[in-house]
Formats: structure tokens, sequence, C-alpha cells
């Protein structure tokens, strides 16, 4: 233990910890911009400087490790003025159209601008000029940067695909893409984890939510939304509920407020995936196919392995994702079920996901009617932005139930957005398929947690089935080059490119320094507890689908309609 | 008013000045990578502040220079741009009135030719740099040594720890600690407060008080052979870092002993042969298998090695000598550097008792030879080179303790032949007297001076000019070679050659250790991936946390010598090692750039390779 005092506090901290984590302990909060534990603590901005006894320099309290006897004070005059002066100076080169900017309100440069009193500008407001995004899902503002390398390093470290890079050199230092080339002519697989660990407006997702205005504005279309299960885990963490107040159903509610004809639920698309890629890993299984099979669900995954592993795209699961089959379907049974001519059907999605709007482009995934099969993908956010748009008061709204047909979902089909969840989602009807009966629904639940690289092996009717999960594209990138070189054996991988899951999805809101995958992972599997139905092969409506349209698993209208060739298109695009 | 009176320097110039003097060690320290349009845009924002203003070119033309890199700088910038920036600049060189115009232009002009293409890639709206030594010692020391961690591990103590920590990168911690020529030092960041952290005295601190320390245990066997030909630096560390691959490793050495020039080209007053070949055991004892007095090309062929082993690393070095191509250099008396320090290195120590000694060249090769004569008895020693002494390549306390010791150093004087006697020994060099003249290729170059020839009596003369490689057998079995050297790739892969690999100094010619110990490394690296492998080689040792202040401005500790009347007689080490008060200080002056700057960011530390 190490002795030390913190504004004449005495206080006993761990050998190692640093003056930041110091100050927390005993309540003392110390403002920081760049530094984001565990993955950025570089001490660049300069903001979270303090000054220690007898020292003449002042130190960034986030990578400052305490020493024996230091005494530290984190609000004295020189602090003060050199915390304010730093913020100011980072404020000269940022584009400050607050209002305009769509992190106002949860930016944290504006909270410490805003803490620290700043008041007009010292210095000339000479922000570096923007580059164009090219119509881009991932849209940066260079305007807006602050050089903080958060980007760099959740790219480098966590995703291994270390597109960011630090360019230039003296104050013309910036972010660029490495090797000088457009965003789109790399390999970014669109996580937008480099955006959810922005702390400023300089990196966002592309709004499209004036395309679904346009739509609900249209007589002639029928607005079909579908919601997918990592959405329901935080859709309201920015409108002020509480978690009891931010239920599934007032979810439903808030949508169909917004005016959507039909609100459905991509958790039946899940189960309906189960469906088809859990026939499709038995078949692979029995005849002999290209294993392991490995999950589809995920574009960001999906991306990266085209981009990385392209040698893998035949292990790639033909069936979509389910954000893509609910299109399909809705294009079609439903246009048939409802009488609409399926190209007045406008269906578009909530994702907790930035590739998704990737996803929806893909020129091949267009099988009901040549439309694509979803018109537009919005991410979490731009749900929350479009209720706050309308004022909606979420909170008074009363709960409502999904639509039917597509909104009846099992409890496998929740858990989808978790890491882990496909998996256990998949097993638990691929042991019904082989066995004829089910295994108790937790029996699987070994595939759960936020451990980047699990595995397990299943004993299903004698056969050994051998499963890995990955999440993170770091962790992924370790067990495909172990795949590589035959150093582990797989029947089946589940990857999701964020870490833990859709619930960490790119496209969720935003908490500056927070990790939220764990916490609102658990609510997917406190659903799946909660429903009568946890087997997807039991959705009344996944069944009712195959026994009027879609005939059965991997039947040649479920080809049609739920599967794609993974080779229609090239990465990078 | 005095018509005349007494300059006294204002207090405010007193300040300038030693602006200007922080400046220049700034520049000195120059962070490598930094963009050179920027740099040179600065370069000439300072050339026009000094302007007097009084001509045009200079005060108006510096100015429109800098203008114009800013637009080349703010990407708005064409071909045209740089035509007129070159135009400009020309003009200015050739009509500024004083030099701080033509010179200032001058500069910009050097920057075009020479980084063109990091001005055409502004154009095209990018810059090629980055920060390319985020830690600068670690960046330059060819072998990516982990200084900050092992100073830091020096500052707290830990010397067993800083020795396992530089041998992750470097096997021969000891030999390194007296005799590396220390390139960390020169980007050293400390020489913006004062002067360079001295490194090398800190890591013998670390090597002397750390007791043995065994090398970590090997890998698991991969049943793959090497033959590593040369047991110099290279070869060793090559051998060494394979063997704790799980490689199986044969070292063949030409000479008796192991350790290349190490043993065979620096005299023990700097490397002590106990040092040497405790180190060479610690190396060896990684699981080598070592074959002294093994010529191949002689002995066996390296057809032999290439059938019997899996891979070959040639690390040969550099051991014949050149010639000065002067009348009676065949004479009795008349030595190559090679061959004297050669025969030292195995005990054979010539008796120069009264004798005149003269050595020719003016590197560290020389110096040795010149120190080693003065220790052998020699009645005078004198040094003779064609330049002036501050043009000599050897390091400059070389120099200064030759001279202290009692050598002379003949400057300014080109041999011209060599008088033998009516036995044919050598009695005297004769040597042209030379002037420094004009500068050629960056060193100022002798030309022949108005004077007659001088007479230096010699009744030994050493030529130390440079080292020739003996490659002759492997050109003979298809290598390609060049001047006499290997042609290797950076990875020390040679092409066309399936498992074969050369580095050291019979590839980039007479270097220094550290280069030739940078190459075993990468050869390992290299025949580890040829074998298709990726053995990882890391240490653990937790580096210690920095202070949170370094320490004020503070001079650099300097290691003492025995005094020169003293060493002059003897071959023991002359050099004395830190105190531990010292030691403290020294430490403490690291400015730990693994964690402050760019550091903390990227490239603090490789914690494996």
């Amino acid at each position: 233990m190490v002795n030390i005092k913190i504004d004449n506090i005495a206080l006993q901290v761990n050998e190692g910890a640093t003056i930041l984590d110091a100050a927390k302990q005993i309540g003392i909060e110390i403002p920081t911009l760049c530094y984001f534990k565990d993955l950025n603590e570089i001490g660049a901005c300069r903001v979270c400087v303090v000054e220690i006894k007898g020292n003449e320099r002042l130190a960034a309290a986030c990578n400052t490790v305490a020493a024996e006897g230091m005494e530290i004070f984190t609000n004295s005059p020189r602090v003060r003025e050199a915390r304010k002066v730093n913020v100011e100076l980072i404020l000269s080169q940022h584009d400050c159209h607050c209002p305009t900017c769509v992190r106002s309100g949860n930016c944290s440069l504006q909270k410490v601008a805003n803490d620290l009193n700043i008041i007009g500008f010292s210095y000339e407001n000479a922000p570096e000029a923007n580059v164009c995004s090219g119509g881009f899902p991932l849209v940066r503002e260079a305007s807006k940067c602050i050089k903080c390398m958060r980007c760099v390093q959740v790219c480098d470290k966590v995703q291994s695909l270390n597109i960011w890079e630090v360019k230039n050199t003296g104050g013309r230092t910036t972010i660029g893409v490495k090797g000088g080339k457009k965003l789109w002519d790399t390999d970014c697989s669109l996580c937008g984890q480099c955006i959810t660990h922005c702390p400023v407006g300089a990196l966002r997702v592309r709004d499209d939510t004036d395309k679904v205005y346009a739509a609900l504005a249209d007589e002639s279309k029928v607005t079909v939304l579908q919601i997918a299960p990592a959405v329901r885990t935080a859709w309201a963490e920015s409108l002020g509920l509480t978690k009891e107040e931010a239920t599934e159903k007032r979810m439903v509610a808030a949508a169909k407020a917004l005016g959507f004809d039909y609100v459905f639920d991509t958790d039946f698309a899940a189960d309906l995936t189960i469906m088809e890629e859990g026939s499709e890993f038995l078949h692979r299984l029995q005849n002999g196919g290209t294993l392991p099979l490995m999950t589809s669900c995920c574009p960001g995954w999906v991306r990266f392995l085209k981009g990385q592993y392209p040698e893998f795209t035949d292990n790639l699961s033909t069936a979509k994702s389910p954000q893509g089959m609910f299109g399909a379907v809705a294009k079609s049974y439903f246009a048939e079920k409802i009488g609409v001519d399926p190209h007045n059907i406008f269906c578009a999605s909530i994702m907790p996901c930035t590739a998704k709007k990737h996803e929806v482009a893909i020129p091949n995934l267009n099988d009901a009617c040549g439309d694509p099969d979803v018109d537009v993908s919005l991410t979490t956010r731009e749900l929350a932005r479009m209720l706050r748009a309308d004022h909606i008061d979420v909170k008074a709204l009363p709960e409502a139930e999904f639509d039917s047909p597509l909104g009846t979902a099992t409890g496998a089909g929740v858990i989808f957005g978790a890491t882990g969840g496909v998996m256990e989602a998949a097993l638990r009807s691929a042991y019904y398929l082989v066995t004829g009966k089910n295994a108790d629904a937790d029996f699987f639940k070994g595939v759960r947690g936020l451990d980047g690289w699990k595995e397990m092996t299943y004993d299903v009717a004698g056969t050994p089935v051998r499963v890995a999960v990955a999440s993170g594209l770091g962790n992924t990138r370790k067990l495909m080059e172990a795949l590589k070189k035959g150093e582990v054996e797989y029947d089946f991988i589940e990857v999701m490119a964020c870490p833990g899951g859709c619930a960490g999805g790119g496209g969720q809101p935003i908490h500056d320094g927070e990790e939220k995958a764990g916490e609102r992972g658990q609510i997917l599997y406190d659903l799946d507890k909660s429903y009568a139905l946890r087997y997807s092969h039991e959705n009344p409506e996944v069944l009712a689908l195959y026994k009027d349209f879609m005939e059965q698993p991997l039947s040649h209208k479920a080809h049609e309609l739920l599967h794609t060739d993974h080779y229609g298109w090239n990465m990078p695009s | 008013m005095n018509r005349f009176t007494i300059p006294t320097p204002a207090r405010a110039q007193g300040v300038i000045d030693g602006l200007y003097a922080d400046l220049g060690r700034r520049l000195q320290s120059n962070p490598t990578g930094i963009c050179p349009v920027d740099l040179t845009r600065a370069f000439l924002d300072v050339c026009h502040s000094q302007s007097c203003g009084k001509c045009t070119p200079c005060r108006v033309g510096l100015g429109q220079l800098q203008t114009l890199l800013t637009q080349v700088l703010d990407g708005k910038a064409t071909e045209a741009t740089l035509s007129l920036l070159q135009k400009t600049a020309r003009v200015i060189a050739a009509t500024a009135d004083c030099a701080i115009g033509y010179e200032g232009a001058r500069l910009l002009l050097r920057a075009l030719d020479a980084c063109r293409d990091d001005f055409e890639a502004h154009l095209k709206g990018g810059c090629t740099a980055s920060f390319a030594a985020p830690v600068p010692c670690l960046s330059h020391c060819p072998a990516h040594v982990d200084i900050p961690g092992y100073i830091g591990l020096v500052r707290a103590g830990r010397y067993a720890d800083a020795v396992r920590l530089v041998r992750k990168d470097n096997p021969f911690p000891s030999a390194c600690a007296l005799i590396c020529e220390h390139p960390c030092e020169t980007h050293c960041r400390r020489r913006l407060l004062d002067d360079a952290v001295n490194i090398r005295g800190l890591k013998r601190m670390a090597v002397d008080c750390a007791g043995d320390v065994p090398v970590p245990a090997p890998a698991e066997k991969t049943g793959k052979t090497v033959a590593v030909i040369g047991g110099g630096p290279s070869g060793l560390t090559a051998a060494y870092f394979l063997a704790l691959m799980g490689h199986s490793v044969t070292v063949f050495e030409k000479r008796k002993q192991l350790g290349g020039m190490l043993r065979y080209g620096i005299p023990s007053y700097r490397l002590p042969r106990e040092t040497l070949d405790a180190e060479i055991k610690a190396i060896l004892s990684a699981g080598i298998t070592a074959k002294t007095g093994v010529d191949v090309g002689a002995d066996l062929s390296f057809a032999d090695l290439r059938r019997d082993f899996d891979a070959v690393y040639i690390s040969i070095g550099a051991h014949t000598d050149n010639k000065l191509g002067i009348e009676g250099e065949s004479g009795k008396g008349v030595i190559s550097a090679v061959e004297m320090l050669r025969g030292i290195g195995d005990g054979d120590l010539p008796d120069f008792s009264g004798k005149n000694v003269v050595i020719i060249g003016g590197g560290n090769v020389a110096m040795d030879c010149t120190r080693s004569s003065m220790r052998l008895g020699a009645k005078t020693v004198t040094c003779v080179y064609r330049r002036r002494k501050e043009d000599m390549t050897a390091l400059p306390e070389e120099v200064e303790g030759a001279i202290a010791e009692g050598c002379e150093v003949l400057e300014l004087a080109a041999p011209e032949k060599i008088e033998l006697d009516e036995n044919g020994s050598a009695a005297a060099l004769w040597v042209q007297p030379q002037m420094i003249s004009d500068i050629k290729r960056g060193r100022p170059a002798p030309i022949k001076a108005d004077a007659e020839h001088q007479r230096i009596p010699a009744d030994i003369i050493v030529v130390a000019i440079g080292q020739a490689i003996e490659s002759e057998h492997f050109a003979e079995n298809g290598l390609e070679t060049k001047w006499g050297r290997i042609v290797a790739d950076m990875n020390t892969v040679v092409k066309g050659q399936d498992g074969v690999f050369s580095g050291g100094d019979c590839v980039t010619g007479p270097a220094t250790a550290i280069r030739a110990i940078a190459a075993g490394k990468a050869a390992a690296g290299a025949i580890d991936a040829y074998f298709g492998f990726r053995h990882e080689i890391s240490v653990d040792v937790e580096i210690p946390a920095p202070p949170a202040q370094p320490q004020p401005p503070c001079g650099r500790i300097n290691l003492p010598e025995r005094p020169a009347a003293e060493r002059r007689f003897d071959f023991k080490l002359m050099e004395f090692p830190m105190t531990l008060q010292q030691a403290a200080q020294e430490s403490a002056r690291c400015l730990r750039c693994d964690h402050y700057g760019f550091g903390a960011f990227k490239g603090g530390r490789e914690f494996s390779w």
C-alpha cells in the first residue's frame, strides 16, 4: 500500500494505482477527456493534470502512478488555470456549432468546457477542414476531432483492423485512414466501435432518418418496422427512463407513436434464422459439408471475414441475417397476406449496429421482389433521436404488443443480441432436430459471458459438437489464426464483431467511458428466462410461416428468400 | 561620446544567445520521421527572422518561400507551386547579397532535391510523415533494446532484471556495456534540457552489479538445424536466439576462439577477455554447439553445410586488410591492423620495445592499434592521417585518449612511400603534407599542400585503412557479392539461395558490434519464419513506473578513466564504472520516453519480438 494525500486528505492506495484512481477512491472527481480506462491512458489532452507538491510541472492524473508520500492538489490555482487553458486550446480547433452536432448533450468536450465555466473564446477558432465521407455509413468530421486517439486505439487494440492512424506531424498532426486510403477502400468492418468510443462528434453514423420520414409521409407505402433484439436493452437510455420503465412493450408503443403501420420483432426472424442455420449446420455435419460452419448474422464479422479471411467464405452460413430474412419475409409472405404489392412495402429496421447500414445496401439482398429486402436500417441512437424530434413522452405511453404475424418471438430469438446467444439458440434447436426432444433451455449456457473467445463441446445424441464463440474482432483474429494453423478444430463458430455482441454494438447509445455490453446482455438473458417459449422451433408464427408459405427449412423457397450468396459482392465495399 | 566603446553584451542578448544554443541542441536531437516540408518551412522562418532587411531576395523572397510552402502543406499547391518555389529559391541563392539570404534559399533547394517525394505527396493532399521514433533511444538502437526499461530497473536497483531485459534483444549486455558506440544517445530527448543520458554507463552499472544471470530456458526442440558460419557478435546473436527458439545450432569459427571482432578487433583494455569469455559462456549455455578452428572453404565447404543443415547463417565479418598500394608496403615490419589485433586477441603480444611505430588511418581501428602499440612498449607511436584530427572517423574520446597516453597524431599527411633498409625492413614512412580544402560529399577533402615530403622514422608500420571481406568461397558457390560484400536483404535473406541467410560486417562492410548484433537478431527471426514458426522472444520483467517528474536540468556523468600515465603500460580495463551515487543521479535523468510523450500512445515498449 502507498500513503498519499489528495487535497489534504490522507489515504492509502494500492501499489500501482494512478492518481485518477486514487482520487476516485475518496470521491474526488478529476475531469478527463482523452482517457478511457484500459484502452487509452496516454495523457494526451492534459485536462486531468494535477499538482504534486514539490514538482515544478503538473502531472497527468490518468497515467501517473501514486508514489509514497505524494501530496496532490486537484484544484490548486495552477491546476485551475492549466485545465482551462488546455480545454480552450482544444476548443480553438474544434467546430463549436454544438446545437447542430449529433453529440450535443452527450459530448465530453462540451461537458468539460461547461463544467470549467469557459465562456467565449480566448483564441481564434480555426478547426481543421472536413473531408467528404462519400456516403459511407461511417462519417468522420475532422473539424470536430480532438485527437484523443481513442479511435486508433480501439481499432488497433480491440478490433485489430488498424484502419485509423496518426497522420502528419507537428501542428498538422491529425487522424486519417491508414495508407491515405478512402475509408470505403479499406477493410473497415463498420463495427462502429470507433464511434462509440469517440468523446465528441468527430465520428458518427450516417443519419438516415430523413428516408424514413419520407416513407412515413408517402401514403402509397405500407411502413413496416422491425426492431433488433439488443435495441430493447438500450433504446431509452438517452430518454431518461428507468430500467423498469424502459420495457420492451413500451419500446413497441414508442415505435408505433412514430407512425409506422406495423411494428414487428426482428427476434421473430432470429428464430427463423435458427431454423435455417441450425438445419444447415446439421445438413453440413451429416453430409460432409464445409465445416466449421460460421454464423452470418453479424455484418461487421462478415465484412471482416470477406476482407481479411476470404478463403473462409464457404464456411459462412448461407442463411441471411435476421434483418435480411425479416425483409424478405415482409416483402413476400406478409405482402401476400395483407394483399399489398411488395414494391409498396417500405421496410425499416432499428439495429444496434453500424454495419447493418452496409448490409441493407448489398445488391443481391433483394430476393423478395427485386427491391432491397430492407430499405433503411437505423441505429438505436437514430430511434431515440426520432422519438425526441417528435417530442413523444415515452414514459407516459401505455405498453403495446408487437404486431402479428411477424411479431412473436421466443427466448432463443431474444438472446441473439448477446455474445453466445446465436450459438445457444442454435444448439437448443439443433439438439431438438437431432434427438426429437428438448434439452433444458439453460443446458447450453456455457457459451454465455463476456470472454472474448469461448469454446465448449456438447454431446448431441452421441455426437460431440465442438463450438466456439468469439466477440470483438481482435479475439476473432486470434481464433481465425489458430484455426488456419490447425491449432484448434471446431464444428460451429459464432462471431460478433463488437465486444460483448450486439448489446455493445456500434449503433447503441453512447456513454463515454463505459462499456455496457455486459449489463445490457443480462437484460436479454432475463427476458429469455421470462418467456414461455424458449426454443425457436416452437415459435408458432415461424411454424405457421413454414406451414403456409416456406414449406420447410432449406426448402427451395427458403433457399430463394432466406439464403444468400456471399460471393455476390466484394470487399472493400 | 567616445568614438569607440568596449562592447558589453546586453542581458537580453545573453538570453538570445542561450536560446540559440538551446535551439542548436534541439535540432541535434531532432525526432526522426517528422514532415520535412513543415520542418523546412520552420527553418526558413528562422532564416527570415535573421534578415537585416536590406536586400530584396532575402527580405521578400524568404517570406514568399514560406507562403508557398504553407500552400504546399495546406494541400493547396500544384506542380506549378513547386516550380515557383524552385525558381524563387534559385534566384535568392544567386542574388542575395549575404549568406543569411543565400544559405537560407539553398537550404530549401537541398530539401526540394532530397525530399521531392514528400513535397509531391502534399500535392496529392497527403503527408507521408509519421513520428518514426517515439522512444528515440530504442528506435535508434539497431537491436531495439528497451533502454528506458533497463534504466528504470537500474534506478530501482534491479540489476539482474535489467540484464534479462537487455538480453531479450541483445545477448551481449556486458560487451556492449563497454564498447557499444551507443547510437541510442544521439537523439536522446534529454538533449533538449542539457545532454544525452549516459546510457552505456548505466548499462555497465547493470552488468557489473547483476552477478551471474542465467539465460532463459529454450523452447521445445523443433528438430531443425542451423549452421552459423562465423562466431562473432552477429553469428553468436543469431545462434543464441535460434537456440532459445528450440532449433539446434552449430557455430563454425575459423579462429581459435569465439568472439569475432570483439576478441580479434577490440583490445582488452576496452573489453577485458574474462568479461568477453563469461559473456560467450552465457550465450553458449542456451545450448549451442561451437566448433572453433574450422575454416569453411578449406576444412569443409559451404555446400557440405547446406546439405547437412536446414538453414545456414553466414556472418564471417570483415577480417582481411585493405592495402595502401604504395612503394615498400611488402617490406618487413609493415603489418595490417587486423593482423596485429588478431595476434593480440589470441594473446600473442608482439614486443614493440624501443621501436618507432607508425599507424596509418583515422578510424577506431587505427586508434586501437595506436593505443595498443603504446602498451606494447613502443618508443614512439605516431598516427598518420590524411585529413584533420576533427575529420577522423574514430570517436573523439579515443583520439583524445591516445594523445593523453603519449601518442602523436600527425594530421594532414598522406602516405607516399615506405623506405626500407638494406634488410628489406621498414625504416621510415614518407608523407606528402596536405591542406584541407573543399567539402565533398559532406566531408572536407584534403588536397596536396605546396610543401616538401616529410620523413617519419618507423620500425613498424601498421596499416589501418579499413577491412575487407573474405567472401570468395561463397561467391564461388553462387552467392552474389558486391565489392566483396555478400548481398542479402534487410531480413538477412540471401536471394536465390533457399535457406541461406547472411548479416553483419560481411554484408554491410565494417560497422559496429551493435549493428552486427541487430543483424543476428533479424536472422534468427527470419530463419525461424523460414522454418514455419513464430517463436516469440519475450521476458517477464515488470518495468518500474517512471517518476512523476524527471530531474531538473543536470549535468551528464561521464565515466572516468585510469590516469593515462598508468594505463598506457598495460592492457587492463581503462574505464571506471559509475558509483552508486552517480548511477542514482544519472538514471534519474532519463526522461522515460516510453511513458511520456508519444511513447505512451504507440511504441513505448516492445514486449516481445
